[in-house]
């Protein structure tokens, strides 16, 4: 304003308006700061709210990650069996296996003699002598064929077409295809989870909103007496904006505890469980990235349902 | 300074506060505004600071006719003026100093500067040594002055007050009169709407009277159009 620039001549104006802008709105972060830590119980069921919201999706989102990763395990190890026709011989069998495996798109191929098999299937099926009456071996040899990790998903499929076009091949048998069923469903899922996650989203700018009105009630007082001695809306809504964004922060910060403390007691059971499937599996934690995205979410939405409550309630608020 | 021109105001439940009132305040001037309760003292400070609008007719400040004053540019406008309550309208959360110094952190002020006039303006009421209290640990009389620092601090050119003194024993009142006249000395305009006629009769201003939301026919009415009522009391009011 020109009438205040009158009043004041000379030297000792070093602060420039972006300080001043910088300065005013520093001191409303740490003004809100103070209200939040005021009213610490109110303030701490708000957060916890709000970690509880983020936490939920946040969690579900991890254990489909978590089994995602147990999936891919399997995925890599997408293995063959060719079963081979009944008259061929051992040694068709084994030049067989040897050209496969020189196949820049196999990893390895292991042949499983019909007598092994017979053999095999006397031990473990428990039928032990009645095999024994069998007058021929009615098991084929097999070739159990992996796949060269560097496939991708076409030259798999390919590759169990040309395995299935050889001469002697009975029969291909992809024994892990339920894992790209598995993997379908996870898709499924997390399609769901997305949806969930918007509505409580939803739910979270409700809280933050009517929380900020709350606030802007109990100090309708003071915002009258601010906008009576010239306050624009912009300068009584930004401390409440403020505090939407410190909600949103903790609310954020404390679902990562929350998560953090979920993982930690499940990682010693988690453990036990893969020993006993002699499983390298480790529970997937939650990346940087992640973690940024939590805290993001819940500074966007705290900002958000803060701008809306003060937006609608600030201008209703005039002197009288 | 204020030219207020066949203004109407009237509630939405039909009562009229003003009828048509037509007034003038010059700029440097000292004018109180008089009448019973209900005769639109207050209704004429409040179109003034713009709380209200009127029905009809003109309100022009500083050569600025309020009707179109945007609500948008209603805070710029209202910075502009110093505003006096009857009730302090003080915010309690906070100290002395950080009340007398909000106008000038809405009008985003630094911060040595803005600490520089607060302290002039708490010279000005005698409350320099209070700075750091609370509003509710002074008394009526210091926190009306509180209110009046924080009115002046970024210096408007038009102060209006609406019952400063109400709340006020009759040496406090004074007190915040001679307050008044001391801006008054330095170029303040000042419209001040108050009851209480003998305090006025002592300082000698200009006297408007409003009855029932118009002029009332009295000598200050003659005496307005010379505009010269030092020292002269209206005993026929």
């Amino acid at each position: 304003m020109a009438r205040m620039s009158q009043h004041d001549p000379g030297p000792a104006r070093p602060a420039g308006p972006m300080r001043i802008w910088l300065l005013r709105h520093a001191s409303n972060l740490v003004g809100s700061l103070g209200r939040l830590a005021r009213q610490p119980f109110a303030s701490f069921l708000t957060i916890l709210v709000i970690a509880v919201t983020l936490a939920l999706p946040a969690s579900l989102h991890l254990i489909i990650k978590n089994a995602r990763s147990l999936g891919d395990g399997w995925d890599n190890a997408l293995d063959f069996s060719v079963y081979l026709k009944s008259g061929t011989t051992v040694a068709d069998a084994e030049q067989m296996a040897q050209l496969i495996s020189q196949r820049a798109d196999v990893a390895n191929v292991r042949l499983i003699k019909a007598d092994d098999a017979l053999e095999e299937f006397k031990a473990g099926s428990g039928f032990g002598s009645a095999l024994d009456y069998l007058q021929d071996n009615p098991l084929p040899h097999t070739l159990v064929i992996r796949p060269a990790p560097s496939n991708t998903q076409a030259s798999v499929v390919l590759l169990h077409e040309e395995l299935g076009n050889l001469p002697q091949t009975e029969v291909v048998q992809v024994d892990s295809e339920w894992v790209r069923r598995f993997l379908a469903i996870l898709d499924i899922v997390q399609r769901a989870i997305a949806v969930g996650a918007a509505l409580l989203g939803a739910a979270i700018i409700i809280i933050i909103g009517n929380t900020i009105r709350l606030d802007i009630e109990n100090r309708r007082a003071e915002i009258e007496v601010t906008k009576l001695i010239g306050a624009t809306n912009a300068f009584v809504r930004r401390p409440f904006l403020y505090s939407g964004l410190w909600y949103g922060l903790f609310g954020g910060m404390l679902s990562l505890a929350l998560m953090a403390y979920g993982l930690y007691s499940l990682r010693a059971p988690v453990a036990r469980l893969a020993g006993l499937y002699n499983s390298q599996f480790q529970v997937l934690s939650l990346g940087f990235a992640e973690c940024a995205a939590i805290v993001g979410a819940g500074v966007t939405l705290g900002l958000l349902g803060s701008w809306l409550a003060a937006a609608r309630h600030m201008r209703a608020i005039e002197p009288r | 300074m204020i030219r207020i021109e066949n203004v109407v105001k009237r509630f939405p439940g039909g009562q009229e506060a003003l009828s048509g009132l037509t007034l003038s305040v010059e700029k440097g001037e000292m004018v109180f505004v008089t009448g019973h309760s209900g005769a639109g003292k207050s209704t004429l400070l409040r179109l003034i600071a713009l709380i209200e609008r009127p029905t009809s007719g003109q309100v022009i400040v500083d050569g600025q006719n309020t009707a179109r004053v945007s609500r948008r540019k209603i805070p710029a406008y209202r910075r502009e003026i110093g505003m006096v309550f009857q009730d302090h309208k003080l915010l309690y959360d906070r100290p002395v100093f950080d009340n007398v110094a909000l106008p000038l952190v809405i009008a985003g002020l630094g911060h040595r500067e803005a600490g520089r006039k607060v302290r002039a303006a708490l010279d000005q009421v005698g409350l320099l040594h209070k700075e750091r209290q609370r509003p509710e640990t002074l008394s009526s009389g210091e926190q009306q002055r509180v209110g009046i620092a924080r009115a002046i601090v970024s210096r408007p050119k038009l102060l209006i007050a609406d019952e400063p003194t109400g709340n006020l024993d009759p040496d406090l009142s004074l007190e915040v009169m001679r307050i008044f006249r001391r801006f008054n000395e330095v170029g303040v305009t000042l419209l001040i709407a108050s009851h209480d006629l003998a305090l006025i009769d002592q300082l000698g201003c200009r006297r408007i009277a409003l009855e029932n939301g118009v002029r009332q026919a009295l000598v200050d009415d003659d005496m307005d159009i010379d505009g010269h009522v030092e020292g002269q009391p209206s005993w026929q009011g």
